[in-house]
């Protein structure tokens, strides 16, 4: 057989096995085909839905809107916490091929420290790959003109523009307003994670904390036709997000900062209170710290080194210091004498030496006015003068007839050993004891030595200067119990809750006279050696209103028996707290005032003063509001 | 060889709808118009395919006129003709190949293109579904459609260099292609299904060899992920879950013609060439992709009818040939676009947008008419 050069055309003919062998085919083909419809038939029609439903959560995404954080105003207008559009620099994680060129870039731009670069690499190694993390906050002019130069050379470095929360009073409302801050992977287990989708903030400290749920507002959700590069294509449906109610607090910040300046650099507290309302119009605790770290601090850096100071700024101790009440108790004492009957204000004791000792006792009591030589007594003392020149002989007696169970019900209905605070969740609520709780709390039943501790304010019993507060805002209402609250109105009304039963058991002649007695702590005056009320000398002698108020001074340290109290022998942490409130003006208060200086000694020489200021300057204000 | 081929037939064949019309043009109207549908249907998918791009559609449009016309000019020459150009046409495709080996054009990891100077860039391996039949029908009537042992080696090595050289660019699918539609013009032809069974044999030894020894390491991470998608979910993964979506969220009717998501907004890859079933999947659903494998189907069946009128065994040999080629390249690519093969990344033929697979698609068709409609050859 030889190779065809030229073609010689070799016929066809069909055999039998051809025939076969293309019918074969032809069924093959068509079986094929149909096996290709039967795959159309199973996704087209069979997982039609399935597919249907994947091409659309392909297309379309939604995104969440976080609603602007509600305001916060004080009671003229003043914004205390506002939004503010912050740009930054910030890299997508996934855009990050290499971090030190990242950060030789970044330092090209802006400056940025060893500890920015720390925290950073600590977020973006926490972060997912599609999240934006943000470099450095609050980029000036001056930094972003130079970002829009480079923007060419450091492709992946973005500028994103922010909502931060900002407090523009900064450290002067801190511990009011509180904070927010941004959320972490623990926060997300307890808030609602739909609402919570795409904020960034919640609020943890003060009224941002109390009122998260008015101020955070309701996510808004947004779809949108994306490609497959994730790019959004067009915009299927808006639902809006609903902005954060604004609420407006009764806080005065100048009042806030006449009380802030009155403390000074001193370690301690004012509260004041509109009686009428109970709203609180100052909260002052100091030290304070500025919120705004809490917003931009980019890691928790600054919260530690506040956290760590020994002067404590974070903590509150205007709703959480607990302080012995010292003398301030005297006068609710007092009233509760008045209210048992076992006193009455023609009752008289003798002070012959400013000591006291309980029947069959060793122990000697004394008087703040003690000395030595024996010449420390007050003379005859009855309720009144023992309230202006706080006399602790006549509460000694006292001390040795009440019956503590009584007496510590009468107190409760004061708010001693309660938070009595409609919107201060945290506040604390100090301590009243009675013989179950000395019972629970040291194992020991009570003694009648305990109830002398407990008649100058010394024992068990603590109170918080808003607690303090409080009792001057029931004296100023004649026993109204009228609860404090920071909030003033909101867009939609909250209703915070009803006020307490007023206090119970006391006549209006003896409150009457009681008011009396604490107006002549500040006013009595030009009568004599052991005849003016304590605090006139410090406050009282030119006081353009009449004002009512009590002092204390709580010692933090046992004094040895037979020895004075010599403030200069003591270190600063062991001398005495300084305390004092009162309110004014006498016939129609207005205001009501406590303050504790921590270590701040005498009450009246040292307390008396700053809630005097406060009084001026708001009775100043609202005088001059209403002549307008 | 065979019991079927050799042996004169006196039978003429005249039918209406083929053959010659006078002695000047060769044509068949069924195959014509069911191509022209095909073309027409896939011009408006395209239209779709392409965002809607005019200019996109005219380039499409001048090749496949381009197309029509090799498609015309092909089936006019001889039988004659081809036969005796058949080697040099094989030769001029290994050629090529090796050109592809050399120098050609890397896309997407694999190296097919040709981009010679003056020309568009082509895919030589789209040559093979014309030459390929050629030398295989020319060899076997060289052989007197009388074949040996030593016949089947030389089969083996004329089919087996070019189809290495498309496996090794790599191009599995086309190689794959060319493998079967190679056996399938040897059992169309009546080859004893004993050499099949050696044929297997042979592959079954083989295989384990080539792939230890001929096969370099990207071959087989190559292979290996072809058929383990999920081992590159962003790429063939990617691929086969969003043409699967595609075809799926089409449903009964389709979401309507511009109105698919997946291919308009970039989810499907590859929508307008190898991928193009999805978009219509998706579009117009599944009426109109059950209608358009009908289509296909049509087109086989005519094509193996005229191969089966040919008045030679050469122009059997080669319209099978060019015939089952055309159809392999439509199964595996539906197949791959529906999920049940591997993404191996041909086109869909006559509807796919590109030049080279139109083109050499129609001219397959020129040459299946020419060689099974001719009939003054018979007549020397």
């Amino acid at each position: 057989m030889s190779t065809k050069r030229a073609y010689d055309p070799v016929p066809l003919r069909l055999s039998k096995t051809i025939v076969y062998r293309a019918s074969t085919a032809a069924v093959v083909a068509s079986f094929f085909i149909l096996l290709l419809v039967a795959r159309l038939f199973q996704l087209q029609i069979v997982e039609h839905e399935r597919y249907a439903t994947q091409a659309t959560d392909n297309r379309l995404t939604a995104q969440t809107i976080p609603p602007p954080r509600g305001l916060i105003f004080d009671r003229n207008g003043n914004i205390l916490a506002t939004n503010q559009i912050v740009p930054s620099l910030a890299v997508i994680k996934e855009n990050v091929d290499d971090i030190d060129t990242l950060l030789t870039n970044v330092r090209a731009l802006v400056d940025f420290s060893a500890a920015e670069e720390i925290s950073f690499r600590n977020r973006l190694e926490n972060a997912q790959s599609d999240d934006r993390v943000i470099i450095k906050r609050h980029l000036n002019d001056e930094q972003l003109a130079i970002e829009a130069v480079n923007r060419h050379r450091f492709g992946n470095i973005l500028v994103i523009t922010e909502i931060l929360r900002e407090y523009p009073y900064k450290a002067l409302a801190s511990h009011v307003v509180g904070s927010v801050r941004q959320i972490t992977i623990e926060d997300l287990q307890q808030l609602d994670p739909v609402r919570y989708r795409g904020s960034k903030f919640v609020g943890r400290r003060g009224v941002e904390n109390y009122y998260e749920d008015l101020l955070h507002g309701e996510i808004g959700l947004r779809q949108v036709e994306v490609n497959a590069s994730g790019r959004i294509m067009s915009e299927i449906s808006v639902e809006p997000a609903t902005r954060g109610q604004t609420i407006t607090l009764h806080l005065d910040i100048e009042l806030q900062r006449v009380a802030d300046k009155a403390l000074g650099d001193r370690r301690g507290a004012v509260v004041a209170i509109d009686p009428k309302s109970g709203g609180v119009l100052a909260l002052v605790s100091k030290p304070s710290y500025d919120p705004n770290v809490f917003v931009t601090g980019l890691e928790g850096r600054e919260y530690d080194n506040l956290s760590a100071r020994a002067d404590a700024p974070l903590f509150n101790r205007a709703t959480q210091g607990k302080y012995p009440p010292g003398s301030t108790i005297k006068p609710v004492l007092g009233m509760a004498g008045l209210a048992t009957g076992i006193i009455d204000w023609e009752l008289e004791f003798d002070d012959p030496k400013g000591e006291f000792q309980l029947p069959g006792s060793d122990k000697v009591w004394r008087d703040w006015n003690w000395s030595k030589n024996g010449i420390g007594g007050q003379g005859q003392v009855d309720l009144f003068r023992s309230i202006y020149r706080s006399s602790n002989i006549y509460f000694f007696h006292l001390g040795a007839v009440l019956d503590i169970e009584t007496f510590a019900a009468f107190l409760g209905q004061w708010g001693y050993g309660r938070n009595t605070s409609l919107d201060i969740l945290d506040a604390d609520p100090g301590i009243l004891p009675n013989s179950d709780w000395k019972q629970n709390n040291t194992g020991d039943s009570w003694y009648p030595g305990d109830n002398m501790n407990l008649v100058i304010g010394q024992g068990f019993t603590l109170v918080t200067p808003l607690q303090l507060a409080t009792i001057a805002t029931i004296f100023a209402n004649r026993g109204e119990f009228v609860r404090p609250r920071l909030l003033q109105s909101s867009e939609q009304p909250v209703d915070l809750g009803p006020n307490f039963p007023p206090v119970l058991g006391v006549s209006e002649s003896d409150w009457e006279r009681m008011i009396e007695a604490l107006t002549a702590v500040v006013h009595r005056g030009h009568k004599g050696y052991l005849q003016n009320g304590l605090a006139w000398f410090h406050i009282g002698m030119d006081i353009p209103y009449q004002m009512a108020g009590k002092s204390g001074t709580a010692q933090v340290v046992a004094i040895p028996e037979g020895e004075e109290y010599d403030e200069e022998l003591l270190p600063e942490d062991q001398r005495k707290h300084a305390l004092f409130f009162g309110f004014a003006p006498v016939h129609d208060p207005v205001i009501a005032v406590a303050t504790v200086i921590e270590n701040g000694g005498g009450g009246s020489e040292f307390a008396a003063p700053v809630v005097r200021q406060v009084i001026d300057s708001y009775l100043a204000n609202v005088v001059a509001t209403n002549d307008e | 060889m065979n019991e079927g081929l050799g042996g004169r037939s006196a039978r003429a064949h005249h039918h209406f709808f083929s053959g010659s019309y006078g002695q000047t043009f060769k044509f068949d109207i069924v195959l014509i118009t069911l191509t022209m549908l095909l073309l027409g249907f896939g011009l408006i998918v395209l239209y779709s395919a392409l965002g809607q791009s005019w200019s996109g559609l005219l380039n499409q449009a001048i090749r496949l006129c381009l197309g029509l016309g090799c498609l015309m000019l092909a089936s006019q020459l001889r039988v004659s003709t081809y036969y005796r150009w058949a080697p040099t046409v094989y030769a001029g495709t290994i050629m090529l190949l090796f050109a592809v080996a050399v120098f050609g054009v890397s896309n997407k990891g694999s190296q097919r293109w040709l981009d010679l100077p003056g020309l568009p860039s082509f895919q030589p391996s789209e040559f093979l579904k014309i030459s390929l039949p050629l030398i295989v029908g020319w060899y076997i009537t060289t052989r007197n459609f009388k074949l040996k042992f030593f016949d089947y080696l030389a089969l083996i090595l004329i089919v087996g260099l070019p189809t290495g050289l498309v496996f090794l660019q790599p191009d599995y699918g086309t190689a794959l292609i060319l493998l079967i539609g190679v056996a399938a013009m040897l059992f169309l032809c009546g080859v004893r299904l004993r050499w099949f069974g050696a044929g297997l044999v042979l592959v079954a030894i083989s295989a384990p060899i080539i792939w230890n020894f001929v096969f370099r390491d990207y071959h087989r991470r190559r292979i290996i992920t072809l058929f383990n998608p999920e081992r590159d979910p962003l790429g063939a993964g990617w691929n086969i879950i969003q043409s699967k979506t595609a075809v799926g969220s089409g449903g009964l009717s389709g979401k309507g013609l511009f109105e698919g998501t997946q291919s308009h907004l970039d989810f499907l890859p590859e929508g307008h060439t190898d991928f193009i079933i999805a978009v219509i999947g998706e579009e117009l659903g599944f009426v109109w992709c059950v209608a358009l494998l009908c289509c296909y189907l049509l087109i086989f069946s005519r094509l193996m009818y005229l191969s089966t009128t040919a008045t030679n065994g050469f122009g059997y040999v080669v319209g099978t040939g060019i015939t089952v080629i055309f159809f392999g390249y439509v199964l595996v690519n539906v197949a791959m676009v529906l999920g049940l093969l591997p993404v191996v990344g041909l086109p869909l033929p006559l509807v796919s947008y590109g030049g080279s697979s139109a083109i050499t698609t129609m001219a397959a068709f020129g040459v299946a008419l020419a060689v099974c409609t001719h009939k003054q050859d018979l007549e020397k």
